[in-house]
């Protein structure tokens, strides 16, 4: 046995509005920069729908993740190594710009350009790709709110006829997705480079953008469609699950930024020597159990001969995405079929279910009723099945059941009635403890992090973050744009932010006027004087 | 032969091979983040889909055919019973087919390149002058090959082979590229050129063919200490402020 950590995710869809915080922050801090305008590392998916990039579950076109061979062996669906390097001169299996969308500005200096006329001027949207006016079709939330067609919905053919015109009408809810940061990460596999890996101590998939050659293999290998070529630097690059502030115990931008406060971070400890043998289960139901199986109890006379640092087997004792998945097993993996293994899991959403009870005029809190429906409303367990058990219902009903058990539970305990405990294989102390995990808990019970290995304690400060380069638009190096060495710029973060509020000198070069509070001329705000550079 | 023709044909080979090997060494050190394909796939697929494979795999048949030409001196072919007509009927034949197939999917590629207006946005001047001079080197290329159609032509083999062996041992045969026909002393200096942008260009790319992949377990784990950051990480520690 080699126990390995990794910090994983798990998201509460339950809490999830929809309102793209996440989203907005990360693009914010990671992505908004020319060539990967197009890229949202973190996105939010209204489901039923066709996600981002559309259709991406299709797996039938687009070949991501692995299969297994007819003799039992994990071999990545979009071919093996030599059929990787016969393609490897037009990636075969690549998302276009428009699978995505074709991003856009607009063109403001027609509001001021225009000529007299009796209409007011307006700034006509501009293609980012061509410099052509655009005409906008698609983009990443399209059918927010199911504000698109849901019916090209890949996991909605998987469900029956009847069933999906009957979820259609009557259910939504959001997917907010990031990289997985998966254990057996397909991306990697795909890299004939090697310039992905997985870090050996926190099990976060990056990407070396010195050992990246741009063949686009990561893109189809990835059957979440999580890793994005950038257009300008022809690198490959994603999710990054914010590693300079994980290293110093800080949340990911998108969880810290979260206001539905949906998101945990903790750690996980797993077997790495059984990792192949989990994912290579024939039947794909059996993938949840299988790695559920893998996880590596932080009590366990293993875990403690581990080698692990004191601080990081600490921390996978109180890890809060421990006990979501593997005590109260509410958490559940999306989309195990694909056999990655993925770390990002879900506690899937019970208020579907609420609301058709309410609706029928019934009491959605009460206990009975609940599971009651959630044994006959199979729609939406159907559905929910399909993005995360494989199709199998009996795990989402069980969590389902657990959540009804503790939304009833609670209820009386507020209204200060007797409580009755229901029977969702939870004891009392569990059913409070989850409460309070899922209901209550602070900043520091939803976000156990250790800090990185070698750091001195109490750090606060990010490292120089090598992937946000200021490519700097229309600038150009020697052999085209954004070759030479790199300028790495920090991202922004909450204590750099209070230094740079609180302190009287000016430490940064780069200049961000939102951040910028107007006392004194940062450096940078003007250009240099000729000659003085 | 003219003193000039003479210091040409001694000294160019040695200034290409320097420019080439010392500034990819450079380039490697200097710039590992601008290594890349620079591939336009994102913009357009469709044709790029048929152009590129073609494009590359008659390339690697038209590399092949040079290496045989140039290295292998007739008196190794004609001691396996191959006749020096045998040997030119098939290098006519297979390098004319692999030449011909580089240079439709090469004009296929500029086309969709100038047409296509995102690919055309994203091409550089570099990927301008580079495109340019490999046309060049491969229409010439076709037109030599078809010249040596004719019977009264020189064979490369006694000429351009015999001069271009030489330049590795440091005895360049002058006197041998001298007889070569112009359409041969073209090729070969347009051949050079193209050597010396090869470093400063992104056909830097084909270095990097990922040959190591198939001798890979599929899943990488890297420490973090194997990627720290370059730089020294700014590192501050927090101390209380007094009041």
């Amino acid at each position: 046995m080699k126990v390995m950590a990794q910090i994983a995710m798990v998201m509460n869809l339950d809490k999830c509005i929809g309102c793209h915080t996440c989203s907005v922050t990360c693009k914010q801090t990671w992505t908004n920069r020319p060539g990967v305008e197009y890229v949202w590392f973190n996105n939010v998916e209204t489901r039923p729908g066709q996600g981002y990039p559309r259709r991406y579950e299709d797996q039938e076109r687009w070949k991501g993740g692995w299969e297994l061979t007819a003799r039992g062996r994990l071999r990545p669906k979009a071919g093996g190594r030599m059929r990787k390097l016969l393609s490897i001169f037009a990636n075969p299996r690549m998302p276009s710009i428009q699978d995505y969308y074709e991003p856009w500005t607009y063109d403001y200096e027609n509001l001021i350009t225009a000529p007299l006329s009796d209409d007011v001027p307006v700034a006509p949207p501009r293609s980012l790709i061509s410099n052509e006016p655009a005409t906008i079709r698609w983009s990443a939330n399209w059918d927010d709110n199911l504000g698109g067609d849901p019916s090209p919905d890949p996991v909605l053919e998987k469900v029956s006829g009847e069933v999906r015109t009957a979820f259609e009408e009557a259910y939504m809810f959001y997917l907010p997705r990031i990289c997985e940061h998966c254990i057996n990460p397909s991306c990697v596999a795909s890299c004939p480079s090697g310039a992905l890996y997985k870090r050996a101590e926190d099990g976060i998939v990056l990407v070396d953008q010195d050992r990246c050659r741009g063949w686009r293999m990561c893109v189809t290998g990835c059957p979440y469609k999580k890793v994005y070529f950038n257009h300008k630097t022809g690198k490959a690059e994603k999710c990054t699950f914010c590693y300079p502030r994980v290293e110093v115990g800080l949340p990911t931008v998108c969880s810290e930024t979260c206001v539905g406060r949906l998101r945990y971070l903790g750690v996980l400890l797993y077997d790495a020597d059984r990792v192949a043998e989990a994912a290579s289960v024939p039947d794909e139901r059996d993938l949840y159990e299988a790695q559920l199986g893998l996880f590596v109890d932080p009590e366990s006379p293993e875990a403690a001969a581990a080698g692990l640092p004191a601080e990081w087997l600490e921390a996978a004792r109180r890890s809060p995405v421990y006990h979501l998945i593997t005590k109260y097993r509410v958490a559940l993996p999306l989309h195990p079929e694909y056999r990655t293994l993925p770390m990002v899991w879900y506690v899937p959403p019970l208020s579907p279910v609420v609301d058709a009870l309410s609706t029928t005029g019934h009491d959605g809190e009460n206990a009975g009723n609940l599971f009651a429906a959630i044994e006959t409303l199979r729609i939406p367990i159907d559905y929910l099945a399909e993005l995360f058990t494989a199709g199998d219902p009996a795990p989402v009903t069980a969590a389902l059941r657990r959540l009804a058990a503790m939304r009833s539970y609670m209820r009386a305990v507020n209204l200060g009635q007797e409580p009755v405990l229901p029977d969702a294989g939870l004891s009392e102390e569990e059913l409070k403890a989850m409460y309070r995990l899922l209901a209550l808990a602070k900043y520091d019970e939803r976000y156990v992090i250790p800090t990185a290995y070698g750091n001195v304690p109490g750090v606060v400060e990010e490292a120089g973050c090598p992937l946000d380069y200021d490519a700097g638009r229309g600038s150009q190096a020697p052999f085209g744009e954004t070759s030479g060495r790199p300028v790495p710029v920090s991202i922004e973060n909450f204590h750099g932010l209070k230094e740079r509020q609180t302190s009287d000198e000016v430490t940064h070069d780069r200049v961000n006027l939102l951040n910028w509070d107007g006392r004194g001329t940062p450096a940078g705000l003007f250009p240099p004087r000729k000659g003085k550079s | 032969m003219t003193w000039g023709e003479s210091l040409l044909w001694t000294v160019t080979p040695y200034v290409t091979l320097v420019i080439f090997v010392g500034a990819l060494v450079w380039r490697y050190k200097y710039d590992k983040f601008g290594w890349t394909t620079r591939s336009s796939q994102l913009y357009e697929s469709t044709l790029l889909r048929v152009a590129s494979p073609l494009f590359h795999y008659a390339l690697l048949f038209v590399i092949v055919g040079h290496v045989t030409g140039l290295l292998i001196p007739i008196g190794w072919t004609n001691a396996i019973g191959v006749s020096n007509h045998a040997y030119h009927v098939n290098a006519l034949l297979w390098g004319g087919l692999a030449g011909l197939a580089t240079l439709v999917a090469l004009a296929l590629l500029i086309w969709r390149r100038r047409t296509n207006g995102p690919v055309f946005m994203a091409t550089t001047v570099n990927d301008k002058v580079m495109y340019a001079v490999l046309a060049a080197a491969i229409v010439s290329g076709v037109v030599t090959t078809a010249a040596g159609y004719a019977p009264t032509e020189v064979s490369y083999r006694t000429t351009v082979a015999p001069w271009f062996r030489g330049v590795f041992v440091l005895q360049p045969d002058v006197m041998a590229m001298g007889q070569a026909s112009g359409l041969y002393k073209v090729h070969t200096l347009i051949g050079m050129v193209l050597f010396v942008l090869f470093p400063f260009s992104r056909l830097v790319h084909a270095l990097s063919a990922p040959l190591g992949y198939l001798f890979r377990p599929y899943i990488v784990y890297r420490s973090r200490s194997d990627s720290a950051p370059r730089r020294p990480a700014r590192v501050r520690v927090r101390q209380n402020r007094p009041l």
